[in-house]
């Protein structure tokens, strides 16, 4: 059984791509041989940033030889039908075995594949991977047409068993495959052969080249921890970095410095963007004090000074971009002192958030007025979220932002108390945007739910109102993140607030919003048309119509209930997470304010709990069976059995008994429901188990008495609208 | 290689010349306009198209108003050097002539860290875009490498090699240099030493405070828009002219772009292009550069006689 080896080694491939490129390279491969008959024992891939390689164990010598039987037309059968039939097989007529087929005489074609060389099949799907391999992103070169995601220089594809290697031939636009490779870029460039995996990796090595992605990360760790330590730091984890850094060196060497006094008074965020985004440096951070204090650089070199000349130029261009941070930083402060942070804000106005939706400015005061609605709901001062609401984004508008986007908000946390304004609004400023994903940490401040809440819902009406909802797995404008962010805000803080009255609100300012852009599009194009044409163009009226309908006795914006469920689409998602099976959502969510999710989960959840009793199951049994019943009668009769259910015709004491359970629960889920009690009032339903259960037992409702049957019908009537009114069981499933 | 260390700005661009100039490079002088890369001469962008072979290397005076910093930046310009070199089509040894090109400027490899970092290139304005790398040394941004792939909207056949240095940045980390303007321009030792900032401080200043508070926005409106006018208009024109002789004006109509493009760049420095105007500016350029290139593959430099089979 061979192994074979792959290298693909080319000039540097960018390090976020090289994960995939392994898997791609591993799953092309392997699928490949199998598909052409052969079988493997294992595979493995790995990266540097110079090359892709494939280990395959135990690869089969040679696919097995296939024969193929396929009947043909009759022999009667007319000429063309033949000759079709050796046109399909390629086999001519003399190749052809006549034999019976059970209604006469017929023609079969026989064909032998032989077995397939490995080093065939893998030359053939080698070059087949090549050419198709999907990068994101890849390039030609030179005078050539092959593709790849930087020049690729050379292909190393060998064989090897006891008996030795043998290097399996192929061209790939001119690059022939052979047994060489190189090693390091500056410290082992010369070519070397090699004749199995082993030989290959050791000889690497010895060449200067750790080649497992994985060995290169937890190297890198391991020295960087160390040396933070012994200068009595801690490296901030960053595992993206990690794997970013591994993939940008062949040979790590670790080498630890010091930030300069003059750059330790700004913020640690500031510190780690700047060294990460510019530098891809790790930062290292003093326990004591948290303070990050130093740095960690991974270089792909081992001089002979120990890398102090390397550490030395790192440390200049770290203090260079840390003095253009420090600017930053003084100027923003010198801004807010200057014009407070609605100051900085004001710049937002010639922001574009939407060319159909106005400016950042224009939804900066959108947002404002729904967190101000909001804000009672959510235990807020209106004023607070109002104030929260107008400075939250001021730090878009700040030089540290424009240079590090990523620290949106984070930057406005301290730019707001530098500006003296209360805590509740400069954390605002932050958590405004939480939660950012399913396990970002939801705010529960106050005033941060309140115009965290409004931020979201107004980026979602607004993007319904212009129509531009996510379609399949398109979802350009993340609201499926907002309408989760929505939901487990009002959930985590378990507050309530009819949604429709919010969103019917928002849709309307955002219709304003729309019409006002366009407004001001037209006006710009009839100023040119004049200025051109030196004629007038009649004026454009402003206008805005919305479509209200009626739910459930109250006035809701007729886009409002798609967008409703749009959040039930992903409360489900939620609950199913948290253990809630999808009917028991479906039968909360067809009762009324269900646009209350609080009240919503508190349903569903108390439906939940009651259909893991003994009771409650049976009891669903008996009321669809009751509902049933009911259904079939209501249809045939076509009448419906909704009134009049009368003690004095009960005939057996298993229904008297009914009627008296039915009294009682009747009595207790009313004001439960009222309370919102469900707990209570799913309770008080179970007790309707045994006596419904003992009544079908006793009695059979179709009798031939009439009267006895349209009483006992609508009997069964008031057990659907009892059950019905804690929630619609009959979307319940089994 | 060991290499003495240069001693001056005017040094490491001399032996950039003639490092090139051994590897066969035509040594071009800059082009005689305002451009905001060296990317712009037409070296570069106009010989980038066709299936002509090119080898050329020059240095390129760069102008971004917006980096203007009035000489006080320890390394921001309004203008500066780039040293550019294009290979078409690009050698398959590009990677080691540029690392070659170091060793010459005294940039030892085996002691410093030397390292290809993604970057793709685009300029909007140029209808361009390819793939290659920022080059660190050390952490330090030195050059940019790039293999075209499109020039003004065309798909590059052969492949161009693009190497564009930063002068200035390089020249410091070589010399060890922490403010430009301190940066030796000659030799310290020559009878007049002269640093960069003699003679440069003075115009760095000049051209901020015009830049950024001066320049007449009317007059740079009116003259993109004439620009932008006569491009369209000589590629407009019969291409045969008086003579019966066939002479398409691409050169002179990518002038013309490249006025607008610094013109543009000019009224975005005086902060009267909007966010949303911006786009529609940069696309403007765009549609000249994509009609140059245009103009130029159909003459004999961009390779209309060699057929275009391939």
């Amino acid at each position: 059984m061979p192994d074979l080896l792959i290298e693909l080694f080319s000039e540097e491939i960018p390090a976020r791509m090289q994960g995939k490129a392994r898997e791609d390279l591993k799953k092309l491969i392997t699928d490949g041989l199998v598909e052409a008959g052969l079988t493997y024992a294992g595979a493995h891939a790995l990266s540097t940033p110079r090359r892709l390689t494939l280990a395959v164990e135990g690869l089969t010598a040679e696919s097995k030889s296939v024969r193929e039987e396929r009947k043909g037309p009759a022999t009667t059968a007319p000429e063309q039908a033949v000759q079709g039939f050796l046109r399909s097989t390629g086999l001519t007529m003399d190749q052809l075995e006549v034999r019976d087929a059970g209604k006469g005489q017929a023609y079969f074609a026989v064909i032998e594949k032989p077995g397939r060389k490995a080093a065939d099949i893998v030359a053939e799907v080698l070059e087949g991977a090549i050419r198709t391999f999907p990068w994101p992103k890849s390039m030609r070169w030179g005078s050539g047409s092959l593709r790849w995601v930087r020049p690729l220089h050379s292909i190393l594809c060998i064989l090897s068993d006891e008996g030795g290697a043998e290097v399996v031939p192929l061209d790939v636009d001119g690059i022939a495959s052979g047994n060489t490779t190189r090693g390091h870029r500056f410290l082992a460039p010369e070519a070397f052969s090699v004749t199995s995996f082993e030989d290959y990796a050791a000889k690497l090595k010895r060449a200067k080249v750790m080649l497992d992605p994985e060995e290169r990360a937890e190297h890198i760790w391991h020295d960087a921890t160390n040396a933070a330590f012994a200068a009595g730091l801690e490296v901030v984890e960053d595992k993206g970095l990690l794997t970013e850094v591994a993939g940008l060196v062949e040979w790590p060497v670790v080498l630890m410095g010091r930030i300069g006094e003059d750059f330790l008074g700004l913020p640690p965020e500031v510190l780690q963007a700047s060294m990460k985004e510019h530098q891809k440096f790790f930062s290292c951070r003093n326990p004591k004090t948290g303070r990050i204090e130093g740095f960690i650089t991974v270089a792909n070199n081992e001089p002979a000074d120990h890398g102090a000349t390397i550490l030395a130029g790192n440390q200049k261009v770290l203090s260079a971009r840390l003095s253009d941070a420090k600017f930053f930083w003084e100027n923003d402060l010198r801004t807010v002192a200057h014009t407070g942070l609605e100051g900085m804000a004001e710049g937002l106005a010639n922001v574009t958030f939407h060319n159909k939706l106005g400016s950042q400015k224009d939804r900066i005061d959108r947002i404002e007025a729904l967190a101000r609605e909001i804000a009672p709901l959510v235990g807020a001062k209106p004023d607070l979220a109002a104030e929260a609401a107008r400075v939250a984004k001021a730090d878009l508008q700040s030089a540290m932002v424009g240079e590090f986007p990523e620290l949106q908000g984070t930057m406005g946390v301290y730019y707001a108390k530098a500006a003296g304004l209360p805590d509740a609004v400069a954390n605002a400023c932050k958590e405004h945007y939480q939660p950012l994903g399913p396990s970002d940490a939801v705010p529960s401040d106050p005033v941060s739910v309140a115009v965290a809440l409004a931020d979201k819902v107004d980026t979602l009406t607004g993007f319904w109102a212009i129509d531009e909802k996510p379609t399949g797995s398109k979802d350009p404008f993340a609201l499926r993140r907002a309408a989760l962010g929505v939901i487990r805000l009002v959930l985590a803080n378990k507050r309530r607030m009819a949604l429709h009255d919010h969103f019917s609100e928002q849709l309307l300012r955002n219709d304003m919003a729309i019409a006002t852009a366009q407004k001001r599009h037209h006006d710009e194009k009839a100023k040119k048309f004049k200025e051109e044409t030196a004629s007038g163009v009649t004026s454009f009226s402003l206008g805005v119509a919305t479509v209200t309908r009626e739910l459930d006795g109250r006035k809701v914006d007729a886009r409002s209930p798609d967008l409703l469920a749009f959040f039930h689409d992903r409360l489900k998602v939620h609950l199913r997470d948290e253990g809630i099976r999808h009917d028991v959502i479906d039968a909360c969510l067809a009762m009324p304010g269900n646009d209350d999710l609080t009240l919503l989960v508190k349903r569903a959840e108390a439906l939940s709990a009651f259909l893991k009793t003994d009771d409650g199951g049976n009891l669903i049994q008996g009321f669809k069976r009751a509902n049933n019943i009911l259904s079939q009668a209501e249809e045939k009769d076509g009448v419906e059995y909704s009134f009049g259910a009368d003690p004095k015709f009960a005939e057996d004491e298993t229904e008297r008994t009914l009627f008296a359970a039915l009294d009682t629960a009747e009595a207790a889920i009313q004001p439960a429901m009222k309370a919102e009690d469900f707990g209570a009032a799913m309770s008080a339903m179970a007790s309707l188990r045994a006596p419904i259960d003992a009544f079908f037992e006793a009695v059979q409702v179709n009798t031939d008495n009439e009267i006895v049957r349209r009483n006992r019908l609508n009997l069964l009537s008031r057990i659907r609208t009892i059950c019905l009114s804690v929630a619609d069981l009959t979307k319940l499933e089994g | 290689m060991t290499t003495t260390a240069p001693r001056s700005f005017q040094e490491i661009i001399l032996r950039l010349q003639t490092y090139w100039a051994s590897k066969g490079c035509a040594v071009l002088q800059p082009y005689d306009m305002e451009v905001g890369a060296g990317t712009f001469h037409p070296a570069t962008t106009l010989r980038a198209l066709g299936s002509r072979p090119w080898a050329a290397a020059y240095v390129q005076p760069s102008r971004r108003p917006t980096d203007g910093r009035y000489g006080e930046n320890p390394n921001r310009l309004q203008h500066y050097y780039q040293y550019q070199v294009i290979i078409k089509p690009s050698p398959p040894d590009l990677q080691a002539l540029y690392l070659g090109s170091l060793a010459a400027i005294g940039v030892d490899a085996s002691v410093h860290d030397i390292r290809f970092v993604e970057d793709d290139w685009e300029s909007p304005t140029l209808g361009a875009w390819g793939l290659g790398w920022e080059v660190w040394c050390d952490g330090m941004e030195v050059s940019q490498f790039t293999y075209f792939q499109q020039v003004g909207g065309h798909d590059c056949h052969p492949v161009s090699g693009e190497l564009t240095y930063g002068l200035e940045r390089l020249a410091m980390y070589v010399l060890g240099v922490d403010h430009v303007m301190d940066m030796p321009f000659n030799d310290p030792d020559a009878p007049i030493p002269l640093k960069y900032g003699d003679i440069f401080r003075q115009t760095e200043q000049e051209y901020s405070r015009w830049n950024f508070d001066q320049a007449d926005t009317g007059m740079l409106l009116k003259h993109f828009e004439d620009a932008e006018a006569e491009c369209t208009r000589i590629l407009a024109a019969d291409e045969t002219d008086g003579a019966g002789r066939r002479i398409v004006m691409a050169h002179p109509a990518y002038d013309q772009c490249i006025k607008a493009s610094h013109l543009f760049n000019l009224l975005d420095a005086r902060g009267v292009i909007s966010v949303t105007e911006r786009q529609a500016y940069i696309g403007r350029v765009r549609a000249l550069a994509k009609k140059c290139a245009d103009a130029f593959v159909t003459t004999e430099a961009g390779g209309a006689s060699e057929g275009r089979a391939a």
